[in-house]
């Protein structure tokens, strides 16, 4: 038993230089080494300093801007140190009241627009740092958008379109589109 | 269902089935009697760590010696991960300067991370130090996941070997599954999830300012810790402005890796997969659905080479097929219904060439419908529990396959060698029912199965049953475990009785609106999560040893062949029958009334 013991403590000592250390290590070394930019939090830069990251959204609730998806981080919404979803079950009365609340935001914002909302611009989304929407829910924020910017409503669909992705591989995933990133072009433009 | 739901599906299943192969039958050289190209290239590491740790290479050990030999192993893990997490505060890269974990859930994660079921209590980003994450979680993610895989190879040398007293060396077995599958794996996958995003850097949170501030809201507490109430009775809150985001970093592309690929996991970020930065595109998601079952699947075929039958391999792969494929678009078309209750708003949840459309509360926009219903039945199909949506803002007919794919004992696919060797418990029940049937002495692969071996099959198959109905009552009768519900009604038992499968099947996902962190639960679901995984490896140990003591029986006109179609559909069978049996009346309680009150 005590060969056993000794035999059990040194593989496990042995394991964990090499699986705790030496591998995340190396993985660390190669990652910086062939994809520095993503390793690093695939960070927007301006003159050299961290402005935000293509990855992680951003709220946004003025009508001059592309809104997000609902995030339902505490204390703030986009909280990048606490993420998580609402785990609201789909018959529980907050989730309906919270939609609601939702969509009279989107229409006090923009009153003229009464089509039916996209869902997932009035659903939370699962890590509440979604930084995406689908290319549903930007063409229901394009005429107020536009509105709010004077700009044309093509000038507007024609930065959405440079914020959009297909499927990756034309199969994987969903069509999006950043909204920080739309944002940002709208601010600068 | 949209034709890209089915495209989706379509591409996974048929990139998984062309792995199955090359990967099984490398992990079969990995584990081959005999010296290999794959064991020669390994040798210099592997002779040097046996000679380090004095391990004797050609010890041939009996079951019991190897029954021990692993829970030693396991138990020395599990107080090095509790020590790290109640000492981090000392110790060096702590770079947000984390406190010690509380002894209930240090305990609780613990277990959690020991026994392949990488439950978590508490969140990544705000507890845990960088080096916790390291030393501790993520070398547990590969030692959890090399001791299934050592087990389920002892397991089969139970069938492989004649009138033998011994079952392998469980040193070596862990070491080979580490050093030959796991790490090199790896690697590979870590690498190619950095290359879409996932973050791997040794650097502190950077805070960014925000393009438009925001206001933080919390509820004012007395000194009591009691929320303060205005004259109307409601809670007081106090705004402050934010006016920068704090965005997490870390060595996070390893450990997901890793947690993927052995079935753990265990998240890096509280979200898990749904964290852009730990599943940051729908091909990272792609690959990560893809790594959970890549081992698991894989083995189905080592098996087969092992027995010298791969024909016995491809019936067992077959059998998970059979019950996974139409759970997962079971799970898919669930979801892409959409939710009942949002039906009166001015909401549009129709499928469309603009949005994906279906229940997107708690899913990622990337991920849409088809990705993330997947990934929930694969993720529970296999006891990985890494998600990539809230699986408790999931419909409840979407809610319920995960539930159920966890009841039916993690062996549709299931944990890494775990998976396996649970569903070879059910093959062994299969076979006698079988035997029953036709009255002949019941054999599979060559070994008659007998007392004994029924005895600790139906300990396997049992265990878990009994764990999740008797702790869910617990549960729900002590105040203690009702306490922590968040969502009221039918779905709020749902949350309990998902917790108790979670963890008594070493699955580890969630609802997540449980409050777990507690010491009731902490402690309910540490019990759950020990006794299901080491009762179960050691009674599949125990018949390991006494099949391998028995000769080979060569078939007769009387033997149940056990590669036809004919067992595949019995064994699905047994399966479905053991896991509907048991949690019927429970289901019919959550997520089965929960759908009858939406659907109304």
């Amino acid at each position: 038993m005590g060969r056993l013991i000794r035999s059990a403590v040194m593989m496990l000592l042995l394991m964990t230089v090499l699986t705790g250390v030496f591998y995340p290590l190396l993985t660390t070394g190669l990652a910086q080494l062939l994809f520095p930019s993503q390793a690093n939090g695939s960070l927007i830069e301006k003159d050299g300093k961290p402005v935000g990251s293509t990855l992680i959204g951003q709220a946004f609730t003025d009508p001059k801007y592309f809104w997000g998806r609902p995030s339902a981080t505490t204390p703030q919404p986009n909280n990048g140190t606490a993420s998580g979803g609402s785990n609201l079950g789909p018959t529980n009365p907050a989730l309906t009241d919270a939609v609601k609340q939702r969509i009279d935001a989107l229409h006090a914002a923009d009153p003229a627009n009464t089509a039916a909302v996209p869902v997932d611009l009035v659903t939370a989304s699962g890590s509440g740092l979604d930084p995406e929407i689908s290319p549903a829910a930007a063409a229901y924020q394009v005429p107020r958008v536009a509105r709010v910017r004077g700009l044309s409503v093509a000038q507007v669909q024609a930065m959405v379109e440079a914020a959009t992705s297909g499927r990756q591989l034309g199969v994987l995933g969903e069509p999006r589109v950043n909204v920080l990133k739309l944002n940002m072009a709208l601010d600068g433009h | 269902m949209t034709t890209n739901d089915f495209l989706q599906i379509g591409v996974y299943l048929v990139v998984l089935l062309l792995l199955i192969k090359p990967v099984g039958s490398y992990m079969a050289m990995v584990f081959a009697d005999s010296p290999n190209g794959v064991l020669r290239a390994g040798s210099p590491v592997e002779k040097l760590l046996y000679r380090l740790s004095g391990v004797r290479v050609d010890e041939q050990m009996g079951w019991r010696r190897y029954a021990i030999a692993m829970l030693v192993f396991n138990m020395a893990g599990m107080v090095v991960v509790y020590a790290l997490q109640r000492l981090q505060q000392w110790l060096p890269l702590n770079p947000q300067h984390f406190g010690a974990v509380t002894p209930d859930s240090a305990i609780n994660t613990a277990i959690s991370f020991i026994s392949n079921t990488n439950w978590q209590g508490y969140s990544g980003e705000s507890t845990m130090s960088y080096l916790t994450q390291m030393l501790g979680l993520a070398v547990q993610n590969f030692l959890s996941a090399a001791t299934g895989i050592a087990v389920l190879v002892a397991v089969v040398r139970g069938f492989t070997r004649r009138s033998a007293d011994s079952i392998g060396n469980f040193w070596v077995d862990m070491t080979r599954s580490t050093l030959y599958i796991l790490l090199p794996f790896s690697l590979l996958f870590a690498l190619l999830l950095a290359s879409q995003g996932v973050v791997q850097n040794f650097r502190s949170y950077v805070d960014v300012p925000l393009v438009e501030h925001t206001v933080a809201v919390e509820t004012v507490k007395d000194d009591a810790g009691n929320t303060v109430k205005d004259a109307a009775g409601k809670d007081v809150s106090k705004e402050t402005p934010v006016s920068t985001q704090t965005l997490p970093m870390g060595p996070a592309a390893s450990q997901i890796a890793i947690k993927q690929l052995g079935t753990n996991g265990g998240g890096f970020f509280n979200a898990n997969s749904a964290h852009p930065y730990e599943n940051p595109t729908p091909f990272s998601n792609f690959l990560e659905m893809l790594a959970i079952f890549l081992i698991p699947g894989g083995l189905c075929y080592t098996f087969g080479c092992m027995v010298g039958d791969r024909r016995q391999g491809w019936a067992i792969l077959a059998t998970m097929l059979l019950i996974f494929v139409p759970l997962a678009i079971g799970a898919v078309a669930a979801e892409q219904a959409g939710n009942p209750a949002l039906h009166g708003l001015a909401v549009d949840q129709q499928a469309s060439a603009l949005q994906s459309g279906g229940n997107m509360e708690g899913k990622e926009t990337r991920f849409g419908i088809a990705a993330s219903g997947l990934f929930s039945a694969i993720t529970t199909a296999a006891s990985c529990g890494a998600v990539n949506n809230m699986h408790d803002s999931l419909t409840p007919l979407g809610g319920l396959v995960p539930m159920w794919l966890m009841q039916l004992g993690e062996v549709i696919f299931g944990g890494v060698g775990s998976g396996l060797y649970g569903m070879l418990a059910f093959a062994v029940v299969a076979v006698f029912i079988a035997g029953l049937m036709v009255g002949r002495t019941p054999e599979y692969l060559g070994k008659k199965i007998e007392a004994h071996e029924m005895k600790m099959a139906s300990l396997a198959v049992l265990v878990p049953c009994a764990l999740v109905v008797i702790c869910t009552a617990i549960a729900v009768m002590s105040p203690a475990g009702v306490a922590g519900i968040a969502n009221p009604g039918a779905h709020g038992f749902s949350e309990v009785l998902y917790a108790v499968s979670s963890a008594s099947n070493n699955n580890g996902s969630a609802f997540g609106g449980l409050s777990a962190n507690t010491p009731f639960w902490n402690v309910l679901l540490s019990v759950c999560m020990y006794f299901s995984r080491f009762l179960l490896a050691i009674a599949m140990l125990a018949m390991a040893g006494s099949l391998a003591a028995k000769r080979h029986v060569p078939p007769s006109a009387g033997t149940l062949p056990t590669h036809t179609p004919l067992f595949v559909t019995l064994l699905a069978c047994v399966v479905i029958v053991v896991g509907a049996l048991t949690f019927l009346p429970a289901l019919a309680l959550g997520p089965i009334a929960e759908f009858l009150m939406s659907a109304h």
